[in-house]
C-alpha cells in the first residue's frame, strides 16, 4: 500500500493534545501583524497555526507543538507575540517523542 | 515540604535535568525536579539516537534497563538531488556489542525512565508544574515561582531546554537569533519489525541511522533524517530558522514531500503515521552559549546551547547528560563551602571542560559557520550525484575518462576550483 500525503489537519489529528480552554499560551497582537510585510510565521510554523486571511493574520493555539519557531522568526516578536509554554499538564503530549 | 529549602531545584526533566537530579540525589542532597509535562518526556522530541558514552559513565550498562529501541550498526550519509542520490554506507559490528555506541529511542519513554531513576535515588519529582519565574534576592537566585507557589533552594539548575525562560530571566541569555536555531519536524511511521529488518538490511534488533543532505530541504540549510526504531521509523527534517524566515514553503509540506520522495517512499511503504512532532535545536554552538552560571543558578543542556550539528553527526543528548552531571558536581562542591555565589559555582566551567562538553564544542566551533555555506545544500549534492550517475551510465557514446568527467562536471556547476578547494579544506579541518 502506497503512502498517502497527509494534510496538516490530518497530521495534527494523530497527536494527543490536552487543550487548555481557559488560557491561551500564545497571544498575538494583530495590530503588529497588520504592519508585518513578510509574515514568516505563516510558513515557518510547523503546525500551521498562523494563517493569513483577508489581510489579517489569524492564530489558533490548539494545534501548537510548542516548538518556539514563531517567536524566533517573527521580526516584531517583542511586541507581536507573548509566548509561553502552556500551563503545567496542558498542551501537546507526545506518546513517542 | 513546601516551606523547606532544597539544596537544588532542577527545572526540566529532560536528560540534563534528570541526570543532574540523579547525581545530586545519589550524593544525598535534597533535590526537587520540576517538569511542566504531565509526565517527563511528554513534551520532548528529537531525531533519533543517543550516543551512549555519557550515560554509560553515570548508569553503567544502562541499556540493560533503559527503554532503548535499537543499537545502531549502520550509518548512512546520502546526498539527494532530483532523481539522483549518492550514499556512503558504514557498517561496524563493534558498534552493537557492549558498550554499544548509540541507540535509537523514543523520548516519551526514555525521559520518563531517566526521571524515575532520579526519583529512585531520592529526588523529588513534581510534574504538571510550569515554572513561571525565578525568585531573586539581592541579585541572586533563591528559588522559583510556579503560579501561586514559591519554592526555595540554595541553587536553581535551569535545564529547561532550548527556549530557556530561566536563563533569560536570570539575565544570562538573550533571545536566540534565527540563525542560531533550527526547527526539526518528525513523523513516526509505524511498521512491523521484520519489515524494517528487511528494508534496512539489518540483522536481529540492530538499527540504522541515515542522514540526508540536498533538495529534501528545498536547498535550505539543513537536512533530513531516518532512524529505525523497533516497530517504527523516525523520519524528519531539520531546517535553520533563518532560512525558514524567507521561505514560502511550509515545513509540513516539506516533510510530506520528503516522505513521498522516491528515494525514501519505498522504505516507508505500508506504514502508518503515528505522530507528528516539532522542536527547536540550538545550532550555533559556542557562539550562542549564554553565561552558564550566575548567582545561585547554573544552566545545563539545550538551555545552555550545548548541541552540535555536523551534518553527519547530530549531538545534544550526550551534552545534556554530561552537563547535567557537571552541574550536579558543581552543586556538591559548592555545598561543601556553602558558597553558591558566582564564584562558588565557577567550578562548573572546569567540570564542563574536563568532561568533554566545552572541549568538543570548542573543537567544532567553526562548524556552524561551515554549515551556513549554501553550496552544501544545492550545488554540491547536484554536482556529486550527477557526476556519480554519469560514472555508472553506459550509453554507447564516446568514452570519457574519469578525470575529464570530473573537470567538466565541476565546470558545469560553476563553482570555481578555488572555492571548491576552500570548501573542501574547511570541511576537512572544521568538521
Ligand atoms: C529534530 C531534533 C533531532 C535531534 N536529534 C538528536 C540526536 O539524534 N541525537 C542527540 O544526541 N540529540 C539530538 N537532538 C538534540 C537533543 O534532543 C537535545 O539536545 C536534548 O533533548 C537536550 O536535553 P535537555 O535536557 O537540555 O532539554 P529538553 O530535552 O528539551 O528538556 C527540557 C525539559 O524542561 C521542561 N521545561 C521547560 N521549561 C519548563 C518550565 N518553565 N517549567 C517546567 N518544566 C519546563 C520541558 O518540558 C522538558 O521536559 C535533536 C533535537 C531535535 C529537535
Ligand atoms: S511574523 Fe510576527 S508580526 Fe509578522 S505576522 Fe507573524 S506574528 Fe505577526
Ligand atoms: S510554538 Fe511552534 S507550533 Fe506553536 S505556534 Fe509557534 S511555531 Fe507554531
Amino acid at each position: 500500500m502506497a503512502l498517502k500525503r497527509l494534510s496538516i489537519e490530518q497530521l495534527l489529528g494523530l497527536n494527543k493534545f490536552v487543550v487548555d480552554d481557559e488560557e491561551a499560551h500564545i497571544l498575538l497582537d494583530k495590530e503588529c501583524c497588520r504592519s508585518c510585510i513578510t509574515r514568516p510565521c505563516t510558513a515557518a510554523c510547523p503546525a500551521g497555526c498562523y494563517k493569513a486571511e483577508k489581510g489579517e493574520v489569524n492564530f489558533d493555539y490548539a494545534g501548537c507543538l510548542e516548538c518556539g519557531t514563531c517567536r524566533v522568526v517573527c521580526p516584531l516578536s517583542d511586541r507581536a507575540i507573548v509566548w509561553r509554554y502552556p500551563r503545567g499538564g496542558f498542551g501537546i503530549q507526545f506518546r513517542y517523542g | 515540604m513546601a516551606n523547606d529549602k532544597f539544596t537544588a531545584i532542577v527545572v526540566g526533566a529532560g536528560p540534563a535535568g534528570s541526570t543532574a537530579a540523579l547525581v545530586l540525589a545519589r550524593a544525598g542532597h535534597e533535590v526537587l525536579l520540576i517538569e511542566k509535562g504531565a509526565v517527563p518526556g511528554a513534551k520532548n522530541m528529537f531525531g533519533g539516537r543517543l550516543y551512549s558514552h555519557a550515560l554509560n559513565r553515570i548508569i553503567p550498562e544502562f541499556w540493560e534497563r533503559a527503554p532503548v529501541e535499537r543499537p545502531v550498526v549502520r550509518e548512512t550519509l546520502t546526498l539527494l538531488h532530483d532523481g539522483r542520490s549518492v550514499s556512503l554506507n558504514v557498517r561496524n559490528l563493534d558498534w552493537v556489542s557492549p558498550p554499544h555506541h548509540s541507540f535509537t529511542l523514543h523520548r516519551a519513554e526514555f525521559d520518563a525512565w531517566l526521571a524515575s531513576e532520579a526519583e529512585e535515588a531520592g529526588a523529588m519529582l513534581a510534574c504538571s508544574i510550569r515554572v513561571d519565574d525565578l525568585l531573586m534576592e539581592n541579585g541572586r537566585v533563591i528559588g522559583i515561582r510556579a503560579g501561586e507557589d514559591e519554592m526555595f533552594a540554595d541553587v536553581v539548575i535551569a535545564a529547561d531546554g532550548v527556549n530557556s525562560l530561566l536563563a533569560q530571566r536570570a539575565g544570562l541569555a538573550g533571545m536566540a537569533s534565527p540563525r542560531q536555531v533550527a526547527t526539526g519536524v518528525k513523523q513516526i511511521i509505524e511498521l512491523p519489525s521484520d519489515v524494517i529488518r528487511r528494508r534496512f538490511q539489518l540483522e536481529g534488533n540492530n538499527g540504522a541511522a541515515q542522514l540526508f543532505v540536498g533538495d529534501c530541504t528545498g536547498g535550505m540549510q539543513g537536512g533530513g533524517f531516518v532512524y529505525t526504531n523497533r516497530e517504527s521509523v523516525s523520519l524528519g527534517l531539520v531546517i535553520n530558522a533563518n532560512e525558514l524566515r524567507k521561505t514560502q514553503r511550509s515545513l509540513f509540506e516539506l516533510i510530506e514531500d520528503f516522505k513521498m520522495n522516491p528515494h525514501i517512499a519505498p522504505l516507508l511503504e505500508g506504514g502508518d503515521v503515528g505522530e507528528y512532532s516539532a522542536h527547536l535545536i540550538p545550532e550555533a554552538g559556542l557562539a550562542m552559549m549564554p553565561r552558564v552560571f550566575g548567582q545561585g543558578i547554573l544552566v545545563a543542556g539545550d538551555a545552555a546551547g550545548f548541541a552540535l550539528n555536523l551534518g553527519y553527526v547530530v549531538r545534544g543528548m550526550d551534552f545534556a547528560i554530561a552537563s547535567g552531571e557537571a552541574a550536579a558536581k558543581t552543586v556538591i562542591q559548592a555545598k561543601k563551602h556553602n558558597d553558591f555565589s558566582r564564584r562558588g559555582l565557577s567550578f562548573y566551567q572546569k567540570y564542563l571542560r574536563e568532561n568533554f562538553v566545552l572541549r568538543d564544542l570548542a573543537a567544532y566551533r567553526r562548524a556552524p559557520e561551515f554549515m551556513e555555506n549554501c553550496r552544501l545544500f544545492e550545488t554540491y549534492p547536484d554536482l556529486i550525484t550527477s557526476l556519480m550517475a554519469e560514472v555508472f551510465t553506459v550509453s554507447g557514446s564516446q568514452p570519457v575518462h574519469l578525470f575529464t568527467k570530473i573537470l567538466s562536471r565541476v565546470r558545469q556547476s560553476r563553482v570555481s576550483l578555488a572555492k571548491l578547494f576552500i570548501d573542501g579544506w574547511r570541511g576537512a579541518t572544521w568538521l
